[in-house]
């Protein structure tokens, strides 16, 4: 009898760390708007969606140059991450031999440690100098970012990536070339598609990270208020914007930074839930 | 491991959880305001060098009482002064008539320098220039009778300037530009060391630092004909100075004002000088 | 068989672009730990490790900041663990699936996903000034175990999961109850990949810069308790390259924080094959 009355109460605290995470969200995500949406809606949602003056001490709310740059960035870092990331997925899964792929997969997890300072160094020391004499523009640009950018979210579009492609079954590869279709038809043809959903997981994550990086975009992206019109253009990413002004905002500018961290929020949030219900019905089959 | 023990360290490890947790929600306070603890100083990347200086000198003189300095900006300064964050919040310029309600001590008197790349043959600029640069109106160094391009692969100007929150800026913004905005395609940087970075590595850059940070990598030109220095300074003939002031709520704790009695002291203003900067010309107050 | 050939050669070609793929992106990798590593390590000599810093950084050593480092991350790291392998062994062993356990999932997932900026946001609001805090290793340490706890909820979840039904059922056909069953033969079976999930944790929490650098502040002193203000090593290395007062000193800082984060992974990796060999 006292050891059930003492299961039911492990259970119930064991509930209630479980539920911390949701409650830590919850708290995070309150504390957030909490601060952020009056300002908003004070000053009307659109103001701030729309805007495009960022002169937050003179009462200029406009976040549309850092939502422009934000999208532009993580596109850009998109397109570089995808094709060379899947590549290394589909290398890891298929094409290396067993030693090769023992090597690369730790690398590549290096190349996930790696502190983003660093590489927002490594940009201001070879990336920017680079844009600047042989591109041109100032080098700080939407270009040094999106490049650093994505290098960064490599290791999470492959490692997600490859486990989507490991999991599909082995007949579907191994029936396709039975019909007479080369190794790489087979990937590409069959593999590929029974992964996508994985797949489009693995990039929407790696969406995800490139929104949220803050460190190495600041060194590397000018910081510019400006909607970039070139990718030689310094910009201001909505994570910099936070981060360049959040140490001294006060009153009314502090409100317009936590209504940044709302934007942000809610775009994040979006993007995961697209990437977990993907998982989840990619699972399904 | 008897079953008894087993459960005995789960609970341990509950318990420990959940004292922490309460630790950090009752206790919190009680590390901040007591005997024998840090003195903090935050604010102004400007005033932080000197602050530092003074404080590793301090702490070997008065043993047993450390102190600790943080950046932020002039801004975030006033705010950890007020906020009670800080004991003492450092700022590069004058207390806004929003901000007062705090007392303010001067330390050392600075000018803000114009610096330019060494490569650049520019060796003085007029208020009207200046501003016109930084509202966005003159872009090209040729437009100031610059011949031929410095070492970009154009000669249009890259502007630097530092975040709305700092001293320096405010200082800058004061002098320079009166009620107009810079522009917001000026790269903005949060701290002296990116903005000499930026004007030591691009050949078309121009930025404002403070005078005592100014090294051999850039060029600090003449304001309105007059270069910033000491003696300019002092006469008033070199217009940009500031003052860095030591701020705090109401009177100072009597560590703080141990702190800042030492500053304004025969050492502390040693250091000043040491450091770059102007001492404010008296022996100790 | 013109046809065979060109789609063999066709295959040979995607073969090539593979590879090459997986060279680029590991040459990447070699530079930048190369650049790091080739300027930073001659900087790296016992004084370096044990002395303080003299100028501001521009002269000693890093100790406080390693001290600063170990200490944030310790404390994040016990605060996170016992609450997610906590979470974990119950949504494994106390639960089946249900729309709860799906939202507890779901809230994991989405923390996983929030920027560490919006962390420091949040820490700096709540821990420095709500909590009455100040910048102090406490403040660092619990916004790092917030956001290092998805990681080891996810890894401590899988690891439990994968331990066999039939060391359970042995468990509790010997009498035990349910949570003498998890502590005694579960989780000691699970103890590896739970180790790798906080060794994760801790690599992550090493190299975060945004949320330590707004709640445990920038104070060059070794904190003496937990409501000091620390400087960990990735706050130090952004301050000193970002204000350029010393750049061996930078690289010297980021090779040893690289040296870290590579011995950390190369411990999990290792428990990771021990875990999967042992589990099959």
């Amino acid at each position: 009898m006292r050891a059930r009355r003492g299961e039911v109460a492990i259970e119930r605290a064991l509930l209630l760390l479980a539920l911390s995470a949701v409650l830590m969200l919850g708290l995070i995500a309150v504390f957030i708007f909490l601060q952020g949406l009056p300002i908003m809606v004070k000053h009307g949602p659109g103001s701030f969606l729309f805007g495009t003056r960022w002169a937050p001490t003179k009462g200029g709310f406009g976040l549309l140059p850092m939502i422009a740059s934000s999208v532009i960035v993580t596109l850009g870092a998109m397109v570089i991450a995808v094709p060379l990331g899947l590549s290394c997925a589909i290398f890891l899964s298929e094409i290396a031999p067993r030693r090769v792929a023992n090597f690369v997969r730790p690398a590549i997890q290096l190349l996930a440690g790696i502190p983003s300072v660093v590489f927002g160094f490594i940009g201001i020391l070879i990336v920017v100098p680079l844009i600047r004499n042989y591109l041109g523009g100032p080098g700080l640009s939407v270009l040094a970012a999106t490049i650093i950018l994505g290098i960064m979210v490599l290791p999470t579009l492959i490692s997600i990536a490859e486990d989507a492609i490991e999991a599909v079954p082995r007949p579907y590869k191994e029936g396709a070339m039975a019909l007479g279709c080369t190794h790489s038809q087979a990937i590409f043809g069959v593999m590929l598609p029974a992964a996508r959903g994985g797949i489009l997981a693995a990039v929407i994550l790696a969406m995800g990270r490139a929104v949220g990086e803050t460190m190495a975009v600041i060194m590397v992206i000018g910081n510019a208020a400006i909607v970039p019109q070139s990718p030689l253009d310094p910009a201001r990413t909505l994570t910099s914007n936070i981060a360049l002004e959040m140490g001294y905002a006060a009153g009314e500018h502090q409100q317009a930074l936590f209504a940044t961290g709302v934007v942000l929020f809610v775009f994040i949030m979006l993007l995961n839930s697209i990437a977990t219900l993907r998982v989840v019905r990619g699972d399904r089959r | 491991m008897s079953r008894g023990a087993a459960m005995g360290r789960r609970a341990q490890i509950l318990a420990l959880c959940g004292v922490l947790l309460c630790l950090c929600s009752s206790v919190g306070g009680c590390g901040r305001k007591g005997h024998g603890r840090a003195l903090v100083l935050a604010g102004s990347t400007s005033v932080q060098p000197l602050a530092e200086l003074i404080a590793e000198h301090y702490e070997v003189e008065h043993h047993g009482r450390p102190v600790n300095v943080q950046g932020g900006g002039s801004t975030a300064g006033v705010k950890a002064a007020t906020d009670g964050a800080a004991d003492i919040g450092m700022s590069s310029r004058k207390p806004k008539d929003e901000e007062k309600g705090l007392d303010a001590i001067a330390v050392a008197v600075d000018a803000v320098a114009l610096i330019v790349n060494p490569a650049n043959p520019i060796t003085d600029l007029g208020r009207e220039q200046v501003a016109g640069i930084y509202l966005g109106e003159i872009t090209r160094w040729s437009d100031l009778g610059v011949e031929g391009l410095i070492g970009g692969r154009t000669d249009a100007i890259t502007v630097v300037t530092r975040e709305e929150g700092s001293g320096t800026r405010s200082a800058f913004e004061e002098g320079v530009m009166g009620k107009a905005d810079i522009s917001s395609r000026a790269l903005v940087q949060d701290s002296t060391g990116t903005v000499r970075a930026i004007v030591a590595s691009d050949p078309n850059a121009v930025g404002y630092i403070s005078l005592g940070m100014v090294t051999n990598e850039v060029k600090a030109i003449a304001y309105n004909g007059v270069l910033p220095s000491e003696a300019t300074v002092r006469t008033g003939a070199y217009a940009l100075s500031r003052p860095f002031l030591f701020l705090t709520r109401g009177a100072p704790s009597p560590a703080a004002q141990d702190f800042i009695d030492y500053a304004l002291g025969s050492e502390g203003q040693g250091l000043v000088a040491q450091a770059g900067c102007i001492p404010v010309g008296g022996e100790g107050e | 068989m013109t046809r065979w050939i060109n789609v063999e050669v066709r295959h040979r070609i995607v073969v090539v672009g593979l590879w090459s793929a997986a060279v680029t992106t590991l040459a990447v990798l070699a530079l930048i730990i190369g650049i790091v590593l080739w300027n930073g390590v001659p900087m790296i000599t016992w004084s370096f490790l044990l002395e303080g810093p003299k100028e501001m950084g521009r002269a000693g050593g890093i100790f406080p900041t390693i001290v600063g480092t170990v200490a944030v991350t310790l404390l994040a790291i016990l605060v996170a663990t016992p609450i997610g392998v906590g979470s974990a062994v119950y949504l494994t062993e106390y639960t089946s699936e249900s729309p709860l356990t799906r939202v507890i999932r779901f809230g994991a997932e989405c923390l996983a996903g929030i920027p560490s900026v919006i962390f420091g946001l949040f820490g700096f609001i709540f821990f420095v000034i709500q909590l009455k805090m100040g910048w102090s290793v406490m403040s660092g340490g619990l916004t790092l175990a917030v956001m290092i706890l998805p990681t080891i909820m996810r890894t401590a979840e899988e690891a439990i999961k994968s331990v066999p039904e039939s060391y359970r059922e042995a468990g509790f056909s010997t009498g035990a109850t349910r949570w003498q069953t998890v502590t005694q033969v579960v989780l000691p079976a699970a103890l590896p990949g739970i180790v790798t999930g906080i060794v994760l944790g801790i690599g992550r929490g090493v190299g975060e810069t945004a949320a330590v650098i707004f709640t445990a502040g920038s104070s060059l002193h070794v904190p003496t308790s937990v409501f000091s203000p620390a400087r960990t090593m990735a706050v130090h290395f952004y301050i000193l390259a970002r204000e350029g007062l010393s750049m061996s000193h930078a690289y010297g800082t980021a090779a040893v924080l690289v040296i870290l984060i590579l011995a950390i992974n190369v411990t999990a990796n290792w428990l990771m094959l021990r875990f999967r060999a042992k589990s099959t």
